[in-house]
């Protein structure tokens, strides 16, 4: 029987071969190799091009541990992650909860596209026309000084909070999709029984509907954090000369600086953060499943 | 049973803030794309200047094109290559499968900020460079694992016994996949193909470190005309991308609701 299952799995092997190889030969072409070339060049003096000469090294990690710029621009990037995705659980999860429990039938299907459709939309559209709204003389200055019965100056664009307003803005559907896929698979005669032994409202918050819908949140959280470390286009765009985080320095390396071999170390040490932060919350989401 | 109302009251409000939220910029961009102005200042004038000053953009024009191209040829191999290795998946089992299956994370996972420097350090490397040809491989490869897990996820609801009937009542292999399996996975496949469309079409990280000044896609110029400087001409290209990307996440949803349901 044994002998069996082998022989079969070995010729299910075979035939699946010529369906499986064009895409994962695709793959490894443009994607696998790519980040394995990537570790090779770090440790490179120069790129081996054009017949320069080069040779091993350990220079280019030695420059990030080395300068304390590329520390506190990883700890920015980093703390500007941990904000965005703050922001999105504080905003988002509310608006989850209201879709899975409150809104019923066609009218939440509708609400929820409406909620996720933005995210497949083009996103360097949607943060430039967040310009339009928070520059001075904008949307959003025109609008509360015709309001409001004193001046006020609101001119928020090339800020920090203009940054977080966009990847805000940009990340959220994640969360309420992540959030209202847990929160909605939660059985309502749950909360019911609990509500009618006595249990309060923010008691059933704390003790039932959080961590029921954990997986959720961090699934959403996991999602936000990792592309907003990595982002560079959003900075630049919102934050002007406040916007220089980790990613744009990356970004710098590769377009003005041309410092391929760091920017590649940069690049690797950014993955290798990554890879921990999906590592520390795959335990949650594998309980989940 | 008041307060019970009024929570659900004051969460119904919530969720229309969060649309404001989520819609008014890009609204407002959208009107802004027709105002006279072109400093964004009200009161607002209706004009469609704009859009016809677009089409003299000769470099926007071309930059179009290339994305319709790419995202084309994108969802084409992507579709075909993807829903073959979805088959395979789904139809066979073999050692390696489950390691096979989660290689397909890490593009989706890994921030396209390093995927797109590794492509750009890579295919310089071997000597491909970079190019409409390079954003292409570039393209199709973030797209292969959302087809993969789309038409995957369709498979699950098909009857492997259709197949096994079908085969006894003597069909070939080419018979059975194309006569019993691909209808059946059809709405998964369109799908797939759609989303493929979307990656490639809305890519901007990717595409800007693999494009030289010639050869550029749309979201890319764009970038560029930003970091000159903020034009009304620039409204309305973004204006138009907007709507043809919704207007095509839409049609996904659709067909891929038609995925889950059956």
């Amino acid at each position: 029987m044994a002998g069996q299952v082998a022989t079969g799995s070995r010729s299910g092997l075979r035939s699946a071969l010529p369906l499986l190889l064009p895409a994962y030969l695709w793959l490894t072409v443009a994607i696998f190799l790519p980040l394995s070339a990537m570790v090779f060049f770090s440790f490179m003096t120069e790129l081996p091009l054009s017949g320069k000469a080069w040779s091993f090294t350990l220079d280019n990690y030695a420059t990030f541990f080395a300068q304390g710029l590329y520390w506190t621009l990883l700890l920015a990037s980093l703390r500007l992650g941990l904000e965005v995705t703050l922001w999105c659980v504080v905003i988002g999860y509310p608006a989850a909860y209201v879709l899975a429990k409150v809104f019923r039938g066609r009218s939440r299907e509708a609400i929820f596209l409406l909620v996720i459709l933005p995210f497949w939309s083009n996103g360097l559209v949607r943060i430039f026309s967040w310009a339009m709204v928070l520059r001075e003389g904008g949307i959003l200055d025109t609008a509360l000084n015709a309001v409001l019965p004193f001046k006020i100056n609101i001119d928020l664009m090339y800020s920090y909070p203009a940054v977080i307003i966009g990847l805000v803005h940009s990340y959220v559907p994640y969360m309420v999709l992540t959030c209202y896929l847990t929160l909605q698979a939660i059985d309502d005669s749950l909360i019911e029984a609990g509500r009618s032994l006595g249990a309060s409202r923010l008691q059933m918050l704390k003790r039932v509907i959080i961590p029921l819908s954990m997986p959720g949140l961090v699934a959403g959280a996991a999602l936000i954090f990792v592309p907003v470390v990595g982002s560079f286009m959003e900075p630049r765009i919102l934050g002007g000369r406040t916007g220089t985080f980790y990613g744009t320095v990356i970004e710098d390396q590769f377009v003005a600086v041309f410092n391929w071999p760091l920017g590649a170390a940069l690049s690797f040490i950014l993955l290798a953060v990554v890879l921990v932060i999906l590592a520390l919350a795959s335990p949650v989401l594998k309980r989940a499943a | 049973m008041a307060t019970t109302r009024i929570l659900e009251w004051c969460g119904r409000l919530y969720i229309w803030l969060l649309l404001a939220f989520l819609y008014l910029p890009v609204i407002i961009m959208a009107l802004m794309s027709f105002n006279v102005s072109p400093f964004y200042q009200l009161p607002f004038e209706w004009t469609t200047e704009w859009y016809a000053l677009l089409w003299q953009n000769d470099q926007l024009i071309s930059a179009t094109w290339n994305s319709i191209e790419i995202a084309i040829i994108t969802t084409i191999i992507s579709t075909v290559l993807g829903s073959a290795a979805s088959l395979a998946l789904y139809r066979y089992e073999f050692r390696g499968k489950k390691v096979l299956q989660a290689l397909l994370f890490p593009p989706i996972a890994i921030p396209w900020l390093i995927t797109g420097t590794a492509m750009l350090i890579f295919f310089f490397g071997v000597g491909i460079g970079r190019g409409l040809f390079a954003i292409l491989l570039g393209h199709v490869a973030l797209a292969l694992p959302y087809v993969i897990v789309v038409v995957s996820a369709r498979l699950q609801t098909f009857a492997p016994e259709l197949e096994e009937a079908a085969r006894s009542l003597g069909a070939n292999q080419w018979q059975v996949t194309s006569r019993v399996t691909l209808p059946w996975i059809m709405p998964g496949v369109i799908a797939g193909g759609l989303f493929a469309f979307a990656v490639s079409f809305d890519q901007f990280v990717v595409s800007y470190f693999l494009s030289t000044p010639g050869q550029t896609t749309l979201p890319v110029e764009i970038y560029a005309a930003i970091r000159k400087g903020f034009t009304p001409e620039i409204n309305a290209v973004s204006t138009i991308i907007i709507v043809v990307s919704m207007a095509l996440m839409l049609l996904t949803a659709r067909f891929f609701k038609f995925g889950g349901e059956k």
